[in-house]
Formats: C-alpha cells, sequence, structure tokens
C-alpha cells in the first residue's frame, strides 16, 4: 500500500485552513465525493479548532489507505493539552467549557464514517478520523 | 484578502470570496459592521457562494455579524450556502434560526426590495 502522508503543524488558525485544503486535495486524489470532501474537511475544522483552543496547538496528520478494495482518508490531530477529563461528557451536543457552540466533537463524529477519541489528563488529546472515498 | 464590500444603492454588497481564517472572518466583521455607518446602508446582503466550508466558527461569525448588522439600524441577508455545505452545517448540528437566507444574490436584492419600499422612497424620493 502507498502511504502519502501530510502533516500540518496546527499553532495558529491559519493552520487549520491549511489542514483542510489538504483534505480536499487528497479527496479529489481518491474520487471522493464532493459532499464527502466538504464533511471531512469541516469535521477537520471542528477537531482541529479543538486541539488549538484547548490543547494549546498540535499536529494534524492526513493520510490515505486502503482496506478490503476501499480507499479512504485517515485524519489523526493531536494535541499534548490538558486532556479531556469526561469524555463522554466532551462527547454531548451543546457541552462547552469554552465560548462555543460545543458542536466540535459529537458534530465532527457526526462527519465521518469512523471517529475515535483518546485522551489523557495532563497529557493530551487524538483524535482520528476516517472517511470512505469509495 | 478574500472579501469585498460593495456599496449597491442602498444595499452593501458583502462576497466572501475564499476560505477565511479566523482572524479574516472577524476582520470581515468589524469592517462590515463598520461601513453600515459610513455608507449609510439600509441594508446588507452576505454572498458566501464561493465558501466550501461552514463550522461552527464560522457560522457564530455570521449569526453575530446579522445580530450587530440589526442593532445598527440595518437588514441583513445571507445568500448562496451551497448544497454540500448546507448538508455539512446541518449533520455537525449547525442552525442559523434567526438569520434570513435567500438563494443567491438575486434573490436576496428582490427580497429586500420587497420588505422595505418605505424607507427606500424617503431616500430616493424626487
Amino acid at each position: 500500500m502507498q502511504t502519502s502522508e501530510r502533516r500540518t503543524a496546527l499553532r495558529s488558525p491559519k493552520d487549520i485552513v491549511v489542514a483542510r485544503e489538504y483534505a480536499r486535495e487528497l479527496g479529489s486524489l481518491l474520487g471522493m465525493s464532493s459532499i464527502g470532501a466538504t464533511e471531512l474537511a469541516t469535521a477537520i475544522s471542528e477537531v482541529a479548532r479543538n486541539a488549538l483552543t484547548y490543547g494549546g496547538g498540535g499536529e494534524v496528520v492526513l493520510s490515505q489507505f486502503a482496506e478490503a478494495k476501499r480507499r479512504g482518508i485517515r485524519v489523526t490531530v493531536e494535541d499534548k493539552g490538558p486532556g479531556i477529563a469526561d469524555i463522554d461528557l466532551a462527547m454531548k451536543d451543546g457541552y462547552s467549557t469554552g465560548e462555543s457552540l460545543g458542536l466540535g466533537l459529537p458534530g465532527a463524529r457526526r462527519l465521518v464514517d469512523k471517529f475515535e477519541i483518546v485522551s489523557k489528563v495532563g497529557m493530551g488529546t487524538r483524535v482520528t478520523m476516517t472517511k470512505w472515498a469509495s | 484578502m478574500g472579501t469585498s464590500i460593495l456599496k449597491q444603492r442602498d444595499y452593501l454588497i458583502a462576497t466572501v470570496q475564499s476560505d477565511l481564517s479566523d482572524e479574516e472572518w472577524q476582520q470581515f466583521q468589524d469592517d462590515l459592521v463598520r461601513r453600515i455607518g459610513l455608507t449609510r446602508a439600509r441594508a446588507v446582503v452576505i454572498d458566501v457562494t464561493e465558501i466550501d466550508v461552514l463550522d461552527s466558527y464560522a457560522a457564530r461569525i455570521l449569526g453575530t455579524t446579522v445580530e450587530m448588522v440589526r442593532l445598527r439600524g440595518a437588514e441583513a441577508i445571507i445568500v448562496g450556502i451551497q448544497p454540500d455545505v448546507a448538508f455539512a452545517m446541518v449533520q455537525l448540528g449547525l442552525t442559523l434560526d434567526r438569520v434570513t437566507m435567500a438563494l443567491d444574490l438575486e434573490d436576496g436584492l428582490e427580497y429586500l426590495d420587497s420588505i422595505g419600499p418605505r424607507r427606500r422612497h424617503s431616500i430616493h424620493a424626487d
């Protein structure tokens, strides 16, 4: 399997735009539908903003992968922030510790095919999202 | 920068031309709210046709911009949300409940023409 990986350091909100542009490029390369690419770009925006606002920044890694004749994009957003103490609560619609609408994580989960979150208090948070292209 | 604000009759047409960063959204909001006073615009059309991602941050900025425009005494309407964007926004859980929407610029202008003849007549009175 060919792996082409694109990494974006998350230091400022501008980097969010860069990461989602990469997702669109990779999506069109893999023949992802226009709606699919928009959903993925929106999900990346939400999760990356979370990492920036609450995790103090981090990194977005995009890679393409193939599994059982299907192709897709895998996105990992990682930060070394304070971590999330109660993930179930953070995944609830409308829950926010900041000024946001509290839709970021639960909303992003609805926009992708697979969503996984691992967080350790004091260590950081890693969100892995998968979106099928075919 | 990916935005432009043009005056047309007593309307402001604010076009968001590309994917904006958070700072650019903020700048756009500031400029627009200020320009209402400078131009004495009666209404604002915010055209987002070119936008291909509207996340919760951008939606919040759009919602608060519309509120601010109203507080300045003008009408506001958002036009041009693309089908894919509408699809993603709904799944994300975003609604812009208190905001008037129209399909495109033409429809938006038609709507504004239809709601405010009185004040426009007083401005353009012979």
